[in-house]
């Protein structure tokens, strides 16, 4: 790591973020509170990938339900296999196959499930499946230069047309209710309270690798040229550049943190469903990188944590009325600061700490110029 | 029936509770009042469950937002109404119900969230809950882990049977096997063609239909499956006039079945006339509303439950919940089946003496309701409910007239033998 990998103080709100979720959480809440916002932080991943593929590249997917769920789906395979054992299975048609398959007919374990059944095969897949996808759909589209609200559009198809896939071929899917009943990992049962302890800090610890991560690519190079393709695309094509090879890796990257995310969440909810991969799921997403601050990284974090925590709690509290809460509070802060908590941070609080430290307030991120806020609004 | 149907005063007359009970359902098994001091908190509750000296707590956990809040705001309701009617009867072990409720809010990820909210941090006694298979199955392992109890009131496709679930509506084989045998008699009906929306129970239900119309020797001429929310029905109503069954057996769900009944229409096939006959079991009244009465006069719906049937029990019912819930509302099956719920639970947990999750299960199997709205039903060892099925004939108001019922209850049989 250089010396500018991170300012001083970047530094302490990473460790501000890794005290909160590290240490204030779980000292602080239940198992089963700490199990929820576990399941907040897997959305977290996915928001920090829309940080760096759309924040900073411009790239808008709303999509990322598909790269989510793929990683979401392969961990569920995975799973679903070693909790149908033919023990467990004993009442089916056919002993040994998940039980949705045995509903539905199928009387054989497709081959394409087959591989699911070594581990080490499945944590390759998890990443490397949404990531083939991705380089799929990023070399089609972006080889032919589409983008924009073109690329955004395909996106949405795509994950509309993979949910349809997905319930339509249920008896090699789980169809609509998804795969569900996941019980063990490599005979560790992930039902318990102990287990969903330790997944917490896998998947907190993974989310600070991922942070870390997203970082160096910010600080690269490639960062700055990210950042250059969003703001003027042509220039950098002319200085000799291969944009569309640029925006394929991020594209892609963006997906590999989506489906760390997906897989994490089946191990901590014990399901997958295709309610993750469509449209909606997708846009929540964005959503989240929204409200935290498109450009910050951490925001995405405290973007997709309150988010689901106010859902959570308004569902709880008005359980017929809290829709038009969530609403409000999405209109409230595209309205009042579209640059997410992120902005307001910088805009407000920041010059105040800086106040009460007595010292100046320092210059503005140098991602986050009033130019790009402008071109960003007018987008 | 009275007039005065139970209010929510704290201090009735003796008036009042003399007409509050006569126009409850479970009059007969009330005896005398039970008293809480009977049945003290730390003999009753060992498991540490939401139950204090005057008090229990139960959940409700339905889809009040999103697609589903259609259907299941009638089993809501339900619920709401016999907790109410329970309560007004001096509650359960002397105990007053106490509900939270939560929002699925069509979402299955989410109806798991709430189900291990409610049995973890509520730890209510009991859960009043699910609409669709996707939801059940969702939730199924929290409460398998956590060892809670819920009453799950929808018809569906069976092949389940959980120590956790008490299954209120009826499986797939008490549903369809006698509305084919009904057709098959009745109407003398010989080829059939299959309908469903694309998702489990459809295609289990189907999967019954055909072994069973196998079985009577008649002939299946098609069968086919559209996505949920499907709305573009004319190419297989062009192929059913092509092959000219006897029977269209549609079991399409939710919004699809608003373009289905009127392109039907659009296409000519007047169901008034059976040629074809159409034999559903998805359409309640709840759906009619959508369709509207006049796009499905004729058909005919095989289920356990409508709102015109006429029995005592039903009549009293439906005032009560006409006043709970307003004039304009219809009950459907499903409905009526949540209603069943927290009476069940509550003669469940009488016959205990405990609310312990492992003893109101031990105490389930062979409690009988005499007042259902259904007429009498019975928990059958496997946790779903014996219970009559009807075929209804509808009318163009939007209810169904009952024009068969079997004459004896119907075993469940959730993991039918030579249907599988």
């Amino acid at each position: 790591m250089n010396a500018t990998f991170y300012t001083r103080r970047e530094w302490i709100a990473l460790a501000v973020l890794a005290a909160l979720i590290l240490i204030v959480f779980p000292a602080t809440m239940d198992v089963f509170r700490l199990n929820l916002v576990g399941k907040y932080l897997t959305y977290a991943f996915v928001a920090a990938g829309l940080v760096l593929c759309w924040g900073h590249g411009g790239i808008l997917s709303l999509g990322q339900g598909i790269f989510f769920g793929l990683g979401g789906y392969c961990m569920a395979m995975f799973l679903k296999l070693e909790a149908s054992s033919p023990e467990n299975t004993a009442i089916q048609s056919t002993p040994g196959i998940p039980d949705f398959m045995d509903w539905n007919q199928v009387t054989e374990l497709p081959f394409w499930w087959i591989p699911f059944k070594s581990f080490p095969f499945t944590l390759a897949a998890v990443v490397l499946v949404p990531v083939i996808f991705a380089y799929i759909i990023g070399a089609a589209m972006f080889k032919r230069r589409v983008g924009g609200v073109y690329f955004a559009i395909i996106t949405q198809a795509i994950a509309a047309i993979l949910t349809i896939l997905i319930i339509g071929q249920q008896g090699y899917t789980g169809g609509v209710n998804g795969i569900t009943d996941l019980r063990t990992l490599l005979g560790w049962d992930i039902r318990t309270d102990s287990a969903k302890f330790i997944l917490y800090f896998v998947n907190a610890a993974l989310l600070i690798v991922v942070l870390l991560l997203g970082q160096a690519v910010r600080v690269s190079k490639f960062g700055r040229l990210l950042i250059a393709m969003r703001d003027k695309e042509d220039r950098v094509r002319f200085s000799g550049y291969s944009v569309a090879d640029f925006k394929i890796f991020i594209f892609c990257l963006a997906a590999a943190f989506s489906a760390i995310g997906g897989a994490m969440f089946t191990l901590q909810v014990g399901f997958m469903s295709p309610s993750f991969v469509g449209i909606v799921p997708s846009i929540e997403m964005v959503i989240f990188a929204a409200v935290g601050g498109r450009l910050s990284l951490f925001g995405a974090v405290y973007g997709a944590l309150i988010v689901n925590w106010a859902k959570t709690s308004f569902s709880e509290s008005f359980p017929e009325l809290w829709l038009f809460a969530m609403g409000g509070l999405f209109i409230a802060v595209v309205m009042a600061f579209p640059n997410g908590l992120a902005g307001l941070f910088r805009s407000h609080v920041e010059p105040l700490l800086a106040k009460l430290t007595r010292k100046s307030p320092s210059p503005p991120a140098p991602d986050a110029t009033p130019a790009e806020a402008v071109k960003l609004a007018a987008e | 029936m009275s007039d005065d149907t139970p209010r929510k005063s704290p201090i009735a007359t003796r008036r009042q509770v003399l007409a509050g009970i006569s126009a409850l359902p479970f009059m007969g098994m009330l005896g005398g009042k039970v008293n809480a001091a009977d049945y003290p908190t730390a003999e009753v509750n060992t498991t540490g469950l939401a139950v204090t000296d005057d008090k229990v707590t139960v959940g409700i956990l339905h889809s009040v937002t999103g697609t589903m809040a259609i259907s299941e705001t009638g089993s809501v309701q339900a619920e709401k109404l016999a907790i109410k009617q329970i309560n007004d009867m001096g509650g359960v072990l002397g105990r007053q119900i106490d509900f939270i409720q939560e929002d699925g809010a069509s979402d299955w990820p989410t109806f798991a969230e709430k189900a291990k909210k409610l049995l973890v941090q509520d730890k209510v006694a009991s859960v009043m809950g699910c609409w669709t298979s996707a939801s059940r199955k969702a939730v199924l392992p929290v409460f398998e882990q956590y060892n809670g109890m819920l009453y799950y009131p929808t018809f569906y496709e069976g092949l389940e049977e959980s120590p956790n679930v008490i299954y209120t509506g009826q499986e797939a084989t008490q549903q369809i096997i006698a509305g084919i045998d009904w057709v098959a008699q009745n109407k003398g009906a010989k080829s059939f063609y299959l309908l469903g929306s694309d998702y489990i129970w459809p295609r289990t239900s189907n999967k019954i239909a055909r072994k069973h119309i196998d079985k009577l020797g008649l002939e299946v001429v098609g069968e086919e499956y559209y996505p949920l929310g499907h709305t573009q029905f004319n190419s297989v109503i062009n192929k059913i006039k092509l092959r000219k069954p006897d029977v269209i057996y549609a079991i399409i769900v939710g919004g699809s079945n608003v373009a289905f009944y009127k392109q039907l229409k659009a296409a000519g096939i007047d169901m008034t006339k059976e040629k074809p006959l159409l034999l559903t079991i998805s359409v309640t009244e709840d759906e009619i509303l959508g369709i509207g009465g006049e796009n499905i006069v004729g058909a005919y719906a095989c289920m356990k439950y409508f709102q015109s049937l006429p029995n005592d029990n039903n009549a009293e019912f439906v005032t009560a919940f006409k006043e709970m819930w307003g004039e304009e509302i219809v009950i459907g099956d499903v409905t009526q089946a949540a209603y069943l719920g927290p009476w069940l639970w509550k003669m469940a947990v009488e016959k205990a003496g405990s609310f312990d999750i492992d003893k109101v299960r031990e105490a389930s199997p062979g409690i009988e309701f005499t007042k259902a709205p259904e007429g009498y039903v019975r928990i059958h060892e496997n946790h779903h409910l014996w219970s009559k099925t009807r075929v209804g004939h509808a009318l163009d108001d939007g209810q169904y007239e009952v024009v068969f019922e079997t004459e004896d209850l119907v075993e469940p049989d959730p993991f039918p033998e030579g249907y599988q």
